[in-house]
């Protein structure tokens, strides 16, 4: 083998490898990419009961309630203008709580959401990037204002 | 006072990097053996500023120093010492100097231990160092400065985010940055190289010790993170194709490749360019990870604060280090071509193969972990990109390197025979065959189950059976044997064992991922818990007083009558609460027991896993940081080593037979 024949074939075999990489990119992304939305926005769109989504928002005061089945949780997140229920059976994460925002990823039923997952954020001002988005959005919240705490750090009056 | 001193050494040390950067590269331009001569007392004097600069932050945490408004904000009085000493690194400004501490440390490196380098290469790649220190001195000391005073001091601290008091996470940061900063190492050894315009075996030779440390550092860095991940978060899981770990990932995958692509440079002398490329595309992911984790452009469980000005600064550092040494490498590279010619099936064509999977694989990671901030940027639509993308990417592309791994090492240089390889891994492939029927009709296993143990069987008995057909097992005398396994080279023992560590890593991994068992529910006092063929009983809750924190103690007791504890820590200082998990670490599968919220009445909701096979993941991982390590002992890479005139022992170290 030549060393012009060795180059063609490396180039060749890169292609061909970047190739199959596509395809499985794109495939995967149409089964795999998951949108995120804001309650408002769920209200004027319909969703399929199929598709995963992830939801945000601010966790609704006095909104969380307990059962009625095992480990099973209630409560409503709000970007200030609509709020949504979800629905999620399990431990929620140590930085849960009301009045802060979380993000939960599942599917639409019935008007609820049905959460397999939810997240908060281990960061200094319990605000999702998504969950702050949204809310500016909706007018409910302005950069430099709080909660945006513009210190590197937890500050301990983040808690409620 | 002392303050004020690790802020004046920081400041030291940016001037010195500046005189480090610009003498020795004007020198060597002008082959001024003298000015080429500073770079080395440079890169030390660099090195002991930040030592002095990194000592007097820590004195500051250590001693609560509260007029510091970075202890302010991560320390507190009440914190045990060794968490007041990782708070150091626990914040955005401390770790930032801790990455240019390790930066200065393998430019004295270099320095100290390039006493066979050539003068002018030297003396380059240590400027190159000092220059990629200009950058981040000056980012510490104009956006992130940890040295700046609060007036009044207040009485005590913020406290540190108590998921960060942990030892796992007091050590994953140093050994992670070792490995990321360590590859700055290679990409200085590479600009230093295009700037010569030469690359030969001997500067591989030179390249792949570097390479080799900064790979085992972070290899353990990694491994560190994810079985924090796993005990603390309280989730059970271990690895969730998080950008943040994705920016940890992705230079881990360029610098595996590179370490294998340096092989072929030191012994063929081939793909020369390719291998100066990876080393520059490997840095560079580093700097993207920098800049992920700290511009707050992603959301991620474990990103620093968000701050725009610090992201656009990091941003505009990645811009000139990529369009710089890309740009030189379009104008240098196309100069060092040649080298050994090579059939596609060969030790080197093995190796390629090896890159072209591993570089492939890493740009769909790197597809995954941008493509939400890309659309974000165009469109305004927001999107994540979860497990599933990696696991219908990603992994499919681990399958044909995987077989690959097993069958490379048998293949010779220059030309190899694929069919008596073949010959040699019968035993190989009836085993990973039968163990693959045996889990999916037997057992009734997922496809994806079967494949992943197969694999792990096929690589794992290659491994051996290379090994065995080095020493000449059963077909010399068992002393000849023997001796023949004692003379081997460490590099070779260091293969084996990475190899074999990625084949008990795949065990783990599948077994976590596919047979683990979950059970969430109300318990009440008494309760038995029935999971995976175990009783697990919750005998109740009770109250105790940590050092700086108050938990909730949930009590599971096991069937031999082991009591596990599971607590819900709150952490007053912080104003936070915590989980730590239950676990009952075994070879077969861990016991993971969680507490959650109190219910109503005597229930609490409580969380049991079983997480199969889990513990060999992190064997796995350990046993490639430590194959890496037994390499990097070998006699031919030591550092001061006579590097010519060991054709003889190479012959051996090849094994081309």
């Amino acid at each position: 083998m030549t060393r012009k024949n060795q180059r063609i074939a490396l180039i060749v075999g890169g292609l061909s490898f970047l190739g199959v990489a596509a395809g499985l990119v794109l495939t995967a992304f149409e089964d795999s990419v998951v949108f995120f939305f804001s309650p408002t926005e769920l209200q004027a769109k319909p969703i399929d009961p199929e598709q995963r989504i992830r939801v945000g928002g601010l966790v609704e005061e006095g909104s969380v309630a307990r059962g009625p089945a095992d480990a099973e949780v209630r409560f409503n997140v709000t970007d200030g203008n609509s709020s949504l229920t979800i629905r999620y059976v399990g431990i929620l994460p140590d930085l849960f709580r009301e009045g802060q925002g979380i993000v939960a990823q599942g599917r639409m039923q019935n008007a609820m959401f049905q959460a397999d997952e939810v997240l908060a954020k281990h960061d200094e001002n319990y605000m999702p990037k998504e969950v702050a988005d949204a809310l500016k959005k909706e007018g409910h919240w302005k950069d430099g204002e709080p909660p945006a705490a513009s210190g590197s750090r937890p500050s301990a009056g983040g808690d409620s | 006072m002392i303050v004020e001193l690790g802020h004046l050494a920081l400041a030291a040390a940016l001037v010195v990097a500046v005189f480090q950067t610009v003498v020795p590269l004007y020198g060597a331009a002008r082959g001024d053996a003298t000015l080429m001569a500073l770079a080395r007392p440079a890169a030390m004097v660099q090195f002991a500023a930040l030592i002095l600069s990194f000592g007097a932050l820590t004195h500051a945490f250590v001693t609560s120093d509260f007029s510091v408004s970075n202890v302010v904000s991560n320390s507190h009085s009440l914190k045990p010492m060794i968490y007041k000493i990782s708070g150091v690194w626990g914040n955005h400004e401390g770790s930032m100097l801790l990455w240019v501490l390790i930066l200065a440390l393998f430019g004295a490196a270099v320095a100290a231990f390039g006493d066979n380098l050539p003068e002018s290469l030297r003396a380059r790649t240590i400027a190159i160092q000092g220059l990629i220190g200009v950058g981040f001195l000056t980012f510490i000391l104009f956006t992130s400065n940890p040295f700046e005073r609060v007036i009044p001091a207040p009485i005590d601290g913020q406290g540190l985010n108590p998921l960060l008091q942990d030892i796992g996470l007091a050590l994953h940061p140093p050994m992670l940055y070792l490995g990321y900063v360590g590859l700055s190492t290679t990409f200085s050894f590479a600009v230093a190289a295009l700037l010569e315009g030469r690359v030969d075996p001997s500067w591989a030779r030179w390249v792949r010790p570097w390479t080799l440390a900064a790979w085992v550092a972070l290899t353990a860095g990694i491994i560190l993170g994810s079985g924090w991940a796993y005990y603390e978060l309280g989730w059970g899981g271990w690895w969730f194709w998080d950008p943040v770990e994705n920016a940890s990932f992705l230079p881990w995958l360029a610098a595996t490749a590179l370490l294998h692509s340096a092989i072929v440079v030191e012994k063929r002398d081939a793909l020369k360019s390719w291998t100066i490329l990876l080393a520059l595309i490997a840095f560079a992911l580093s700097l993207l990870g920098t800049f992920l984790v700290r511009s707050g452009v992603l959301t991620s469980v474990h990103a620093f604060a968000v701050d725009p000005e610090r992201g656009m600064f990091i941003l505009v550092l990645l811009a000139i280090a990529v369009v710089g040494s890309f740009g030189l490498y379009a104008w240098r590279a196309p100069t060092m071509d040649g080298g050994g010619v090579f059939r596609p099936i060969s030790r080197e064509g093995g190796l390629v193969l090896n890159n072209l999977l591993t570089a492939t694989a890493a740009a769909t990671v790197l597809i995954g972990t941008l493509y939400p901030l890309a659309l974000e940027t165009v469109t305004g639509e927001k999107v994540s990109v979860g497990p599933p993308f990696y696991e219908a990417t990603f992994v499919p592309l681990m399958v044909p390197l995987i077989i690959a791994v097993g069958i490379g090492p048998m293949l010779a240089w220059k030309r190899g025979d694929l069919a008596g390889a073949m010959h040699n891994l019968w035993a190989a492939a009836i085993i990973a065959i039968s163990v693959g029927l045996a889990l999916a009709w037997l057992k009734g296993a997922p496809v994806g189950a079967a494949l992943g143990m197969a694999l792990a069987a096929w690589l794992a008995i290659a491994v051996l059976t290379e090994w065995a057909d080095r020493i000449r097992l059963f077909r010399v005398p068992f002393a000849n044997a023997w001796s023949r396994a004692a003379g081997l080279p460490r590099s070779a023992y260091g293969m084996s064992i990475a190899h074999l560590g990625l084949a008990v890593f795949i065990v783990g991994a599948v077994g976590e991922t596919y047979f683990s068992h979950e059970v969430v529910r109300y318990a009440s006092r008494g309760d038995r818990i029935e999971i995976a063929g175990r009783t697990v009983v919750f005998d109740g809750v009770s109250e105790r007083a940590g050092p700086n924190f108050n938990a909730q103690v949930g009590i599971f007791v096991l069937e031999n009558g082991d009591r596990l504890e599971s607590e819900r820590r709150f952490y007053p200082a912080e104003g936070q609460q915590t989980t730590e998990a239950a676990i009952r670490v075994g070879p077969a599968g861990d016991l993971y027991a969680v507490l959650g919220e109190p219910a109503d009445g005597e229930n609490w909701t409580i969380r049991i896993y079983y997480k199969t096979l889990v513990v060999w993941i992190w064997i796995g991982g350990f046993l490639m940081s430590l194959g890496g390590l037994v390499s990097l002992a070998d006699r031919r890479l030591r550092v001061g080593a006579p590097a010519p005139r060991r054709r003889v022992a190479e012959a051996a170290v090849g094994g081309d037979d």
